[in-house]
Parts: structure tokens; sequence; C-alpha cells
């Protein structure tokens, strides 16, 4: 079983598994155990099936290591070098260290995925819907379901990984609360601790150093808020403390930046004098200088120092992750190439930059004044970002309400498709004009003539809630499989062919597997109302049957 | 497009004009036309540049004897690098119209430190420094002894600009900071010697108010500009102040110390040379005899500073024989050093005229006026005779000197005032000899007699009847522009009162009022959390911000800010301040928004625009009067009461006035742009103030925008801004505040102007 490219990274005998003493092999892509005298692995688990690696405690009479899987089973190795106790320690610490080498390889890789995809689904629910209802069903594999359905998902995160910045006030958020007796409580959450990590990269440092080797996770809190690094109103001069340091740091990052100089001209006030005389040419203007408060003005330091951070945090994340993916949506490289040449650079963007301001947007032609630039904000809420967040929101239970919401929500997102724009709020340019909106709506309400047929006690109050939602499951994912089967069409491609008759059979299955039981329990237990659900289903899946079994007819005409 | 303006045809680089432009171009004519001197006011953001720029060339194209050259005076670089790109864009245009490029020169001229390109040099940061280094370079006794002695160091971009830069013309076009050190590379000349020499030939100049008014650059750079010039000082509502720095000195104990230095090292240099070099001792000695004017020996690169004084001021004669001898000159100057160090010894404050300081110095220690209005001239000579390189470790002797030839030449119009300690700190010893020049007519009349057109323009110049007063120039065309609107872009609004109903107000007896303050932060935060993007506020001075700042810190009103904006605050370390506002600027394009707080006549107020969403709304707290306990203040107010009748009182409110307009108008800049305007002091709301804001800004402030509470502010300002959002297109101003070029033909010019005028 052992192929020829495989090498073997260590070979240790004397091992015992399940009763059988036998060599361990601990290879490039895996763990392997051999009977002795056989020539046949009996146990090869790879790397990448790997979860974690045990070791029996310190003084315990059996020296073993175990290997947990990610399926939950795991191997128990047992060394048995005759040799002692020591030889047997000494040769579970090697293949030990070994794996702790090999294991993160692969480990990564996996997990990334597999986390990855947790994640999304996490994150979508109706996506894990659609994949307990067709991939567990099996109406379609789990590779198909990440390559096709769940693509957009996929790439759209990856679009849309939109950092939230730092909040400006994180720090007045943090209210210290009297506790009655001469104390101070402040309340920590997460998000503050992250901000204060992102703004002030000294502070986690000190942070890594000292949690929790030399102080608790709280201690290292309460040192924070009583320094003068924190409280802003005092200078840190002469006192010693755990964040003195932190505050020179901070200052010596600012002076680096100072010294670099700015490369903007409109905003360098230090070059704005084109004058290069003595200080003590000239008038009384200046006497405000050098007279004022000390405590005052380090303070005012610090406000800006405050800010500049908070804004350093938030966009040193963005340059990062435009080196990483440089050309993601269509971006042009001009960018970029500006950073690399800086000694040309100097005199363009400068030049730019003074044209920008001289240009009078009116005046002239050929600029369009509404032009919007810049980053669009990317909301996956919109709701939420215009009204704030909702009281019980997190509730997987589809209200009528929510789903009013999703309408919208979705609404919105439609036109901003037709726009070809990013930027769900900007879609103003209306799709339908509102008097045949108006008309269309006559026309659906009862009485319309759209609505004939309709039948006064609707479906919805007949139906129990739990029907409702498995309906509704189904519907998602038999569109889910309709949207697919018809996005085939017209099959030009033998991919596309391919495609088209896999769907049929996906969609074949899916009958059989979800619709089929489901309709048979309609059947059973409500029968009033069994074909109405239904029959639309049935009616979109006759059509895509029909559809198919036309062009198959063609083909064999064609042939 | 092509317009025809008063029967001039002008080339107008963009597609439409606004009326005001129109009308501005009108009186510009006229004026010029009239060969006489302009005040024009027209608001910022209504492309003052270019029309200015647009009708010049074409009326130097048009009439090219009657004027030959346009000189441009702005205040800051980044708006004279504005201008030439402005004069850039225009001379393409003419290119693309007339198909031929007209042949028109026009450069920048800035400082050595801008415009350096030599390896090391230009890697200097401080502009003396650079001066200094490059004169250590290029002095022509420094070449001379490069000549025998191939050592010593000199700079190859002068010496390739000495051996060809002078034989030929700079090819027609227009050269920025920029253009120029890449011509002067490519080529390996000095830019700035190049740009020094192309202006006495250039067609347009465009440099900072220094060149012109200070007479010491004046002086050297700028004496042969030809008459017939046209002079624009742009952005020129400081005007006097720039007059008036450019010929005051103030003198305190370090300068004195280190002038003392400097006698030594010459005294020394005298000796050492007096042994080895007698000859040249005697050279100079002689010509000072022959009087000759030593200009054909002095070679531009020799003089950094030169005379202190007008030029009409300097006289016309042979240095007096007390002074010619070399050790005798450095003894008259140690006597004169020890003179000004015992009157530096005062316990109480004096306040002097020029000629009573003569008479004292005559009395005293025997210094005629005569040889002291030859000093600074002398000094030049001697040091340029002692071939010392670095010209920088003696500028505060050549300082002394500057001051013995002013207070000598100058009897009117200047006071001296020796403080024993500053105000404000009265235990501390620091004695100041202030030489303060108070009438700021004397350093810009040159300028108004020798040049046929001078045009002070900028956008806030009201009360226009103040400038001629204080400048003591008669305009031919006095005018001020509104703006016509299409939509009421800018909301003034004068917030007298907080919520509680408390006045506010910036008053000396309220200003540290714990109320007050609170109102003030209150209106801030209210603001801040109302408006859009950026928000910037202005306090009268920064003694008054830092205290508001910290009283704000301990009332939580920091932290309530920070949940709206982040905050960002000049001080008055500039490069700071440039940080924090780089910062700003970030903070405002990502959506975040920001407020900064800054300071009226602070750097900020005076050259950094904050255009759309940099500044939608800017927050003036209390009225910006200088600082009214200042004896200079308060003997520049006496001379102008006594002198031009006016009153203290017009002054200083003039003053302040002209400052919170200046501040405010820094968020409008452009007809697509909008902001608020708060002023926030009762005391705006009064007519006296009130009257005083240029026309283009009160003419939107409506009784019902005065003396609003905090409340009522937000409430107009919600509403404002709701509309303000709307979109806005070309269309909407189409006819109104924008014309296209049959407009214009149809409308008659009297109406447009009419429209455009003050009503």
């Amino acid at each position: 079983m052992t192929t020829s490219s495989e090498d073997v990274l260590m070979q240790v005998s004397q091992v015992r598994y399940k009763k059988g003493d036998g060599t361990l092999y601990v290879m490039n892509e895996r763990i392997a155990w051999m009977l002795d005298n056989r020539d046949t692995v009996s146990v090869s688990h790879k790397y990448a099936d790997i979860k974690s690696q045990k070791i029996s405690p310190e003084g315990k009479s059996k020296i073993q290591l175990q290997v947990v899987l990610h399926d939950g089973t795991s191997s128990t190795f047992h060394f048995v070098n005759k040799n002692g106790q020591e030889a047997q320690i000494k040769d579970r610490d090697d293949v030990k260290e070994l794996l702790q080498q090999l294991l993160p390889k692969f480990k990564r890789k996996v997990n990334k995925e597999l986390e990855e995809k947790n994640r999304t689904l996490q994150e979508h629910p109706v996506l894990l819907q659609l994949y307990r209802d067709l991939v567990i069903t099996q109406v379609i594999s789990s590779e198909e379901f990440w390559s096709q359905h769940a693509a957009e998902y996929t790439q759209a995160k990856k679009i849309q990984r939109q950092d939230i910045g730092v909040n400006s006030a994180f720090l007045a958020d943090i209210k210290p609360q009297t506790d009655g007796c001469n104390g101070l409580k402040y309340n920590l959450t997460i998000d503050i601790i992250e901000c204060i990590f992102k703004t002030y990269p000294a502070v986690k440092r000190k942070h890594q150093e000292n949690v929790p080797h030399k102080m608790s996770e709280s201690d290292f809190w309460t040192k924070f808020f009583q320094s003068h690094y924190f409280h802003r109103d005092r200078i840190n001069a002469g006192t010693k403390d755990l964040f003195t340091e932190c505050a020179k740091i901070d200052d010596q990052e600012l002076k680096k930046e100072l010294q670099s100089g700015i490369n903007d001209p409109l905003v360098d006030i230090t070059s704005f004098e084109d004058q290069t005389l003595d200080e003590n040419y000239g008038g009384c203007n200046k006497s405000d200088k050098t007279s004022g408060n000390i405590v005052h003005q380090s303070m005012i330091k610090r406000f800006n120092q405050h800010s500049i951070m908070v804004m350093k945090a938030s966009t040193a994340k963005q340059s990062t992750t435009q080196i990483n993916q440089p050309q993601l949506n269509g971006s042009t490289p001009s960018a970029s190439k500006v950073t690399n040449n800086d000694l040309d650079a100097g005199p363009k963007t400068k030049k730019r930059r003074i044209q920008e301001k001289i240009t009078y947007d009116d005046l002239d032609t050929s600029c369009d004044i509404n032009t919007n630039k810049g980053t669009p904000l990317n909301l996956s809420h919109v709701d939420r970002y215009l009204h704030g967040p909702i009281p019980g929101y997190g509730n997987t239970e589809p209200t009528s309400d929510e789903l009013l919401i999703t309408l919208s929500q979705l609404k919105k997102e439609a036109s901003g498709w037709l726009c070809g724009n990013t930027l769900p709020r900007q879609a103003a340019t209306s799709l339908v004009s509102p008097a045949a909106a108006v008309s269309a709506l006559g026309e659906l309400t009862p009485g319309g003539s759209l609505m004939k047929g309709f039948r006064e006690e609707s479906l919805g109050q007949l139906i129990p809630k739990d029907l409702e939602k498995e309906l509704c499951n189904i519907y998602v994912c038999a569109c889910e499989l309709l949207r697919h089967f018809w996005r085939s069409f017209p099959p030009t491609t033998p991919q596309l062919e391919e495609k088209a008759i896999r769907m049929h059979e996906s969609l074949h299955r899916f009958h059989s597997a979800k619709l089929k039981p489901f309709e048979d329990r309609v059947q059973r237990e409500f029968s009033a109302v069994s074909q109405h659900l239904t029959s639309h289903l049935n009616q979109l899946l006759t059509a895509a049957y029909g559809k198919f079994a036309m062009w198959q007819q063609r083909k064999m005409q064609m042939r | 497009m092509k317009i025809s303006v008063d029967g001039l045809i002008v080339y107008f680089p963009y597609d439409y004009i606004y009326p005001e432009q129109y009308a501005y171009m009108l009186e510009l004519k006229r004026g010029l036309d009239a060969k006489g001197h302009c005040l024009l006011e027209m608001p910022s953001g209504t492309g003052k540049t270019i029309t200015l720029l647009s009708l010049i060339v074409a009326y130097m194209l048009e009439h090219p004897l009657d004027v030959t050259k346009l000189i441009y005076c702005s205040r800051t670089v980044p708006e004279i690098e504005k201008v030439i790109e402005e004069l850039k864009k225009l001379i393409d245009y003419y290119e693309k119209e007339t198909k031929s490029k007209p042949k028109i020169v026009g450069l920048v001229l800035s400082s050595r430190k801008n415009m350096c390109i030599h390896p090391e040099v230009s890697r200097e940061r401080e502009g003396k420094i650079v001066d200094g280094r490059c004169h250590s370079l290029t002095a022509s006794y420094v070449r001379e002894r490069h000549n025998y002695d191939e050592s010593t160091p000199i700079c190859s971009f002068y010496e390739g600009f000495d051996m060809e830069g002078r034989e030929q013309i700079i090819p027609p076009g227009i050269y920025s900071i920029d253009d120029l050190k890449d011509y002067g590379k490519d080529r390996n000349w000095c830019p700035y010697f190049l740009a020094r020499f192309t202006i006495l030939h250039a067609q347009i100049v465009v440099y900072s108010y220094h060149y012109l008014l200070d007479p010491k650059i004046a002086e050297t750079v700028s004496k042969e500009l030809s008459k017939n010039s046209v002079v624009v000082f742009d952005e020129a509502h400081n005007i006097d102040n720039v007059c008036i720095d450019s010929m005051s000195v103030k003198i305190n104990r370090k300068l004195m110390e280190k002038s003392s230095t400097n006698i030594q090292l010459l005294e020394k240099t005298v000796a050492e040379m007096r042994e080895v070099d007698v000859n040249k001792l005697k050279e100079e000695y002689n010509r000072l005899v022959e009087g000759l004017k030593d200009a054909q020996l002095q070679r531009e690169t020799d003089v950094i500073l030169a005379n202190p004084i007008l030029p009409n001021e300097v006289l016309e004669e042979v240095v007096p024989g007390n002074i010619r001898n070399a050790e005798h000159f450095v003894s008259f100057l140690k006597r004169f050093v020890e003179y000004l160090k015992t009157r530096l010894r005062v316990q109480h404050v004096v306040q002097e005229s020029p000629a009573a300081f003569l008479r004292d110095i005559q009395a005293k220690v025997a210094i005629e006026r005569k040889p002291l209005r030859f000093c600074a001239q002398r000094l030049a000579s001697l040091l340029r005779t002692m071939e010392i390189t670095d010209l920088t470790d003696f500028s505060p002797i050549i300082l002394v000197t500057h001051l013995a030839t002013l207070v000598s030449t100058y009897t009117h119009g200047f006071t001296i005032i020796v403080e024993p300690f500053d105000d404000k700190t009265p235990t501390v010893l620091n004695p100041i000899l202030h030489f303060s020049c108070l009438d700021s007519s004397i350093a810009v009349k040159p300028i108004f007699d020798r040049f046929q057109s001078v045009i002070i323009t900028s956008g806030t110049l009201s009360p226009l009847d103040m400038y001629p007063k204080i400048l003591n120039f008669h305009p031919v065309i006095m005018s001020s522009f509104t703006m016509t609107l299409a939509r009421p872009c800018l909301l003034p609004m004068i917030v007298g009162k907080g919520n509680d109903q408390v006045t506010i107000s910036s008053k000396y007896e309220t200003r540290e009022d714990v109320a007050v303050i609170r109102n003030y932060g209150q209106l801030l935060v209210e603001f801040a959390a109302t408006v859009p993007d950026g928000l910037v506020c202005f306090f009268t001075s920064y003694l008054y911000m830092e205290s508001v700042v910290a009283a704000w810190y301990d009332q939580g009103v920091v932290d309530q800010l920070q949940r709206h904006k982040l905050l960002f605050i000049e001080t008055q370390d500039s490069a700071e301040t440039s940080l924090a506002l780089i910062n700003y600027i970030k903070a405002c394009e990502n959506g975040r928004g920001a407020v900064l707080l800054s300071v009226a006549r602070g750097k900020v107020s005076e050259g950094v625009d904050f255009d759309h969403h940099l500044g939608r709304a800017v927050l003036m707290f209390g009225i910006p009067y200088v600082y009214t306990q200042s004896r200079i203040l308060k003997a520049r107010l006496e001379y102008l009461r006594d002198q031009f009748q006016i009153r203290e009182n017009d002054f200083l409110t003039f003053d302040a006035m002209r400052h919170a307009a200046q501040c405010v108008g820094r968020a409008i800049r452009g007809k697509t742009d909008y902001g608020i305007m708060v002023f926030a002091d009762k005391r705006f709301s009064r007519i006296d103030k009130r009257s005083k804001l240029p026309k283009w800004i009160q003419e939107h402030l409506n009784d019902n925008l005065c003396n609003l509470s905090t409340e009522e502010a937000i409430q107009i300002s919600k509403r404002w801004l709701r509309q303000m959002a709307q979109p806005f297109t070309r269309e909407n101003q189409l006819g109104l505040s924008l014309l296209t070029r049959e407009q214009l033909e149809k409308e008659e010019a009297a109406k447009i102007e009419q429209k455009a005028q003050q009503k």
C-alpha cells in the first residue's frame, strides 16, 4: 500500500496497536502502522484527517500516543521499547514532535476550508436549509452544492469583506461607575478590548508580554485604567508604570510620521510660507505663543494622537488587504504603481491635488457634477443600517414581518442588480413607473382582474406554521434547482448540456425525495388543501420536465 | 468660450461662466483702461483667479504696449501653485482655440528652499539654511577662489546657468516650480537663478507678497520689473499686516548676545586680514570713498537681504567717513550694540518715537543719524570684502544693522517699544525691543506709485472703504460682488444663546464662565450629530481653545463629541497640525466624519480650504478680536486715529470681522458646495458687526437667523441640510447663476452686472 513516492520520515518499531506488535511509520502525508511480519499497512491516517494528537500523562505506566480524527474516531499506539521506559518515552516524544511539525501544515488547509464553509452556512440560514434539504437528502452532491449553488455566497464574501473601523468613542464608552465605596468599576467588552488593541498596538504588545505569565487579565486592565496613559489629562513624565513605555512608543511613532513629511501640498502648513526671513523680523501678532498650560497642551496632543491612531487602525487593514489581492474586482493596478516610484510620484500627486482644487465642475461641460467616487458601503442589512438594530433580532423563526422585510430587501437588491450598481441605497432610478405600479397593485387586490378564482379564505390561515415553514423550504430548494436548470438553457456548449442533464436528474431526485413525501404527508394530514399547496410547484417542475423533454427530442431529431 | 467684454475678446477656458465673473471682468477692464488701481471683492469659490487671468492675458495680447507684464502675488505656496495651474489651463485653451501658442512666458518664483536642485543643499528643510548654503557655493568670491583652488566647492547648476543660461531665452510656456526644476535638471541650470533672471522678461510672474512688498527682498528681486505692469494682490485681506511685518524688527537679549559674538568674530577677521591682505581692505575703502555704487561689482548671488528701507529713501551719497574704515565700523557697531543692550536693561515699559531714540543715542554714545543710515549697506560691503561664506551665522548682526538703518531713516509712522517682560508672565524678565511699523501704507506706497495698475482682491474685503484708508491709495474702481445662487448654498446663522437661554459670548468677562463653555460644547455636540462629514470650529485664540478643550474634557463634552465624530485639534506646532489635518481629511473621506478645532488667525484659517465634504459647517466661537492689550496694537490704533481718522473700535471690529469672515468662508469653495456658517456669539447680531461681513454672506443672514438658540439653529440646519442633499444639476443653475455664451450675449451686460453687484 505504500507508494514509492512517499518518504518515510521516521520509523519506530515495537509499537503496539490493538494488542498487536508492529512498526509505526511517519510519512510525508500520513501516519501508518504495520503489523510485524506483514507487508500490508493495517492502520493509516492521512494527516489531513487528523484533528489532534494526545499523549499519556507523565508518570503513567503505559507510554501511549493517541491521534484523534476529525470524525471522532481515534487510534492509540502503545510504545513498548524493550530498553525500558525511558526509551519508550523517547520514541513517543520523537514521534510526537515530528507530528507536531507536520500536522499544522495540513490542518490549516483543511480546517480553513471547513471553517469557511461552516461559517458561510452559519451566516446564511437560507443556505443552511438548502444544504440540509439538498445535500443531506443527497439530491445533489456536496461538491456540486459548494461549487454551484453556494458560489455566490463564498465569492460574495471575499469581495464584500469590508472591515469595520474602530469606533471613535470607544474610550468614552468605557464609563467608570462608582461602586459605592471609593472605587471605580469599568465595563470592558470584547469589542472594546479589540478596539484598544487595534488602535494602540503598543498596548497589545504589552498585553501579550504580560498576560497571562506575569499578571492576570483583570490585573492588566486595572493597571491600564490606573495608568496615566489612559487618563489623558495628566502628563506622563516622571511616573513609572507599565504603560509609560507605550506612550513613548506612540510618541516615537508619531514623530516618525512627522519626519517622513506630508505629501499633500495643500495641507502641509510648514511649507506654506514662501519666506526665509528670520523670526525677529516682523510684527507682534505671535505674542500668543509659548505661554499657556502645558497640561492642556499635552492633552490636546493626546486627543490628536488618539484620533490619528483610530484612523490608522482602520486604514492599515485596508492597505494590507489591497496588497494581498490587488486586482480583485477589476481595479486597475495604477493605484499600486504610485507607491512604487516615490520619486516621480511626488510632483505628480501634487499636481493632481492642485488640479482637483482648481476645476470648477459646474463650469465645464465635460464634468458631471453628480458623479460619485469612493468606495461604497457594503451593507448586509440595509434596514439595520437605516433604522438601527431591531429588538429581538436573531430569531430564526421567520415571522410575516420579517418576510416582508426580506421581500423589501430583495426588491432593493434586485433594483441594484439592474442598475449594475453595488450600492444598494443609491438605486434610486425607478424600475416601474409609479402609475404602472399602482395599477398593477389594483389588479392584484381582491376584485382585480388578476385575482379571479381567488378564494377568500386564504391558504395561509388553513395550514399550521410548521407546514408553512416546510413548504417555504421546499420552495427555496425547488427554486434553487430550477434556477440552475434554466440557467443551462440554451445548452450551447457540451458543459451546459451536461449540466442540463444533471440538473434534470437532480430535479427528479428532488421530486421523489422531497416533494413526493411532502405531498403524501399533506394528503394524509391536511387533505383539504393538498393539491393547492403544491400545485404551483408541480407546475414549475412540469414546465421544466417539458422543456427538457422537448430539448431531448430535438436533439434526437438533430442526429 | 470666447466672450466679448466691453469690446475685448476674452478666451475663457470653460463652457459656462458665472454672472459675477463676467461683471468682475467688466470692472477690471475699466480699471485697466483707466490705468488705475482697483479694489475688488468677489466671494470665495467663484473662480476669481481664472477670471483675473483670462481678462488680463486677453488685455495684454490686445494692448501689448500698454500692459507688458502681469505680476501676480499670492500668499501661500499652494495658492501660488494653484494660480500657475490655472494659467496653464488658460494657455492650453488659447492654443486649442487659436491653433497657435501665445508667445507668453509665465513662471513662478519661489524661495531657494522650494527651487533648489543641488543634491545636498536641497535636502535641507529650513529656508534660511538653504539660502546660506547656496550663498556659500555661489558667492562671487567663492567662485573666484575656485578658479585657483579646485578644492573649493561650487554649485555646478549655478555654473551651468552662468555659462549659458543668460544667452538663451526660455521658450514660451508656463512654468511651475516643478517644471522649472525639470527644465533646470535637463540643462544643468540652477532653476532659482534661472527664474530670477527670467522674471525680468517674462510676461507673467507669480510669486509671494514678500518679493514685492518686503524692501529687503524686493530690492534684489523685483527692482527691474517694468513700470507698465499690472500687479495683482490676491487674498489681499491681510495685506496691511504683511506691509507692517516687512518693516518691523524686534530684538531680544539672546539676539544681542549673538550679535556681540558676531562683532568679536568680525574684529578678529578684520585684524587677520589687516595682517595678511591689506590690499583688500584698502580697495574697499577706496571704493567707499569714491562712492561707487557697488552694483556692478555685486553679483546677484552675493546678496541675500538688501537694504531694509524702501528704494526712494536710500541715500545716493558716499558712505560717511567715520565708518569707511573697517576697524572704525566694527567699533561703531560695537558701540551701537552696547547701547541697545543698555536699552534692554529696563524695569518698566518704554515707548518712544524714532526721533527720541536718535536723540538719546546721540547723547549717550555719540552716534549720529547719518552713519546709522548707512549701517546696513556698510555691513553688507564689509561681509563681502571679508569673503564670508556662511551668512546665516551673521544674521543677528545683520538684523541689528537693519534696525539701525530703519530707525534712522524713518521718523514718522514708526514707534519703539521696550517691554521688560511679557504681559502674561510679569515675573519673568524677558526684555524685547520692538521697532514697529504703524503705517501699512509706507511699504506699499512705492508699489502704488511705480506700477500703473494695482489690483487688490479677495473674498473678504468688506468694508471696502477701509482699505483705501489704511493703505492710503485712491482706487479708480471699488466694487463688491455677490454670489448669484440657484439655491441658498450657504446658511449663515448667529447663535446668541444656549438651550438654557444663557447668552453665549467670548466677551472677556464671560469667556471663562462654565455655563458659556458648556453651551459652546453643547452647540458643537449637537452640530456634530446633525452635520455630515467634516465640521470645523474656530476659536479666538490658542489660549482660549486650550482652556475650553480642557473644560470640555472635564464636562464630558469630548466624550460625547467622539461618539459622533473623530476629534482633531490645531496646535502651535505646524507639522503636528499638518498630520492632524491629513487624518482629518481621511476621516471625512471615508465617511466617518471629523471635527477640527482650530484658531482664527492661525495657519489653518489662513491657508487651508475645507471644500465640500471637508467642511459642511463652520462654527465660529466668539469674535476673533486681536489681543487688545498689546502696546504695539495700541500704538497703531492711536496712529490710525491721528493720521487717518479711523476710530479705534472701528478698526478693531473691522479686523475681527475680516478674520471671522475668512474663517467661515473656508467652507464655501464653489457653487456646488454648501455649508453652514455659525457665528456663536451674541455680539455678532449687533449691526456694527453684522454690517462688516462681506455682502455675499450678509445677504443670506436674514433677521430670523440672528440671535438663535442652539436648538433653533439645529432645527434650521436639519431642514436646510435635507434640502441641500437633493441632487443639484447644471440645469438648475443655468440662466440664474450660470450662463452659456448665448445667454451672455442675449442679456445685456449692464443687466448682468447689476445682478452681480451688491444689491
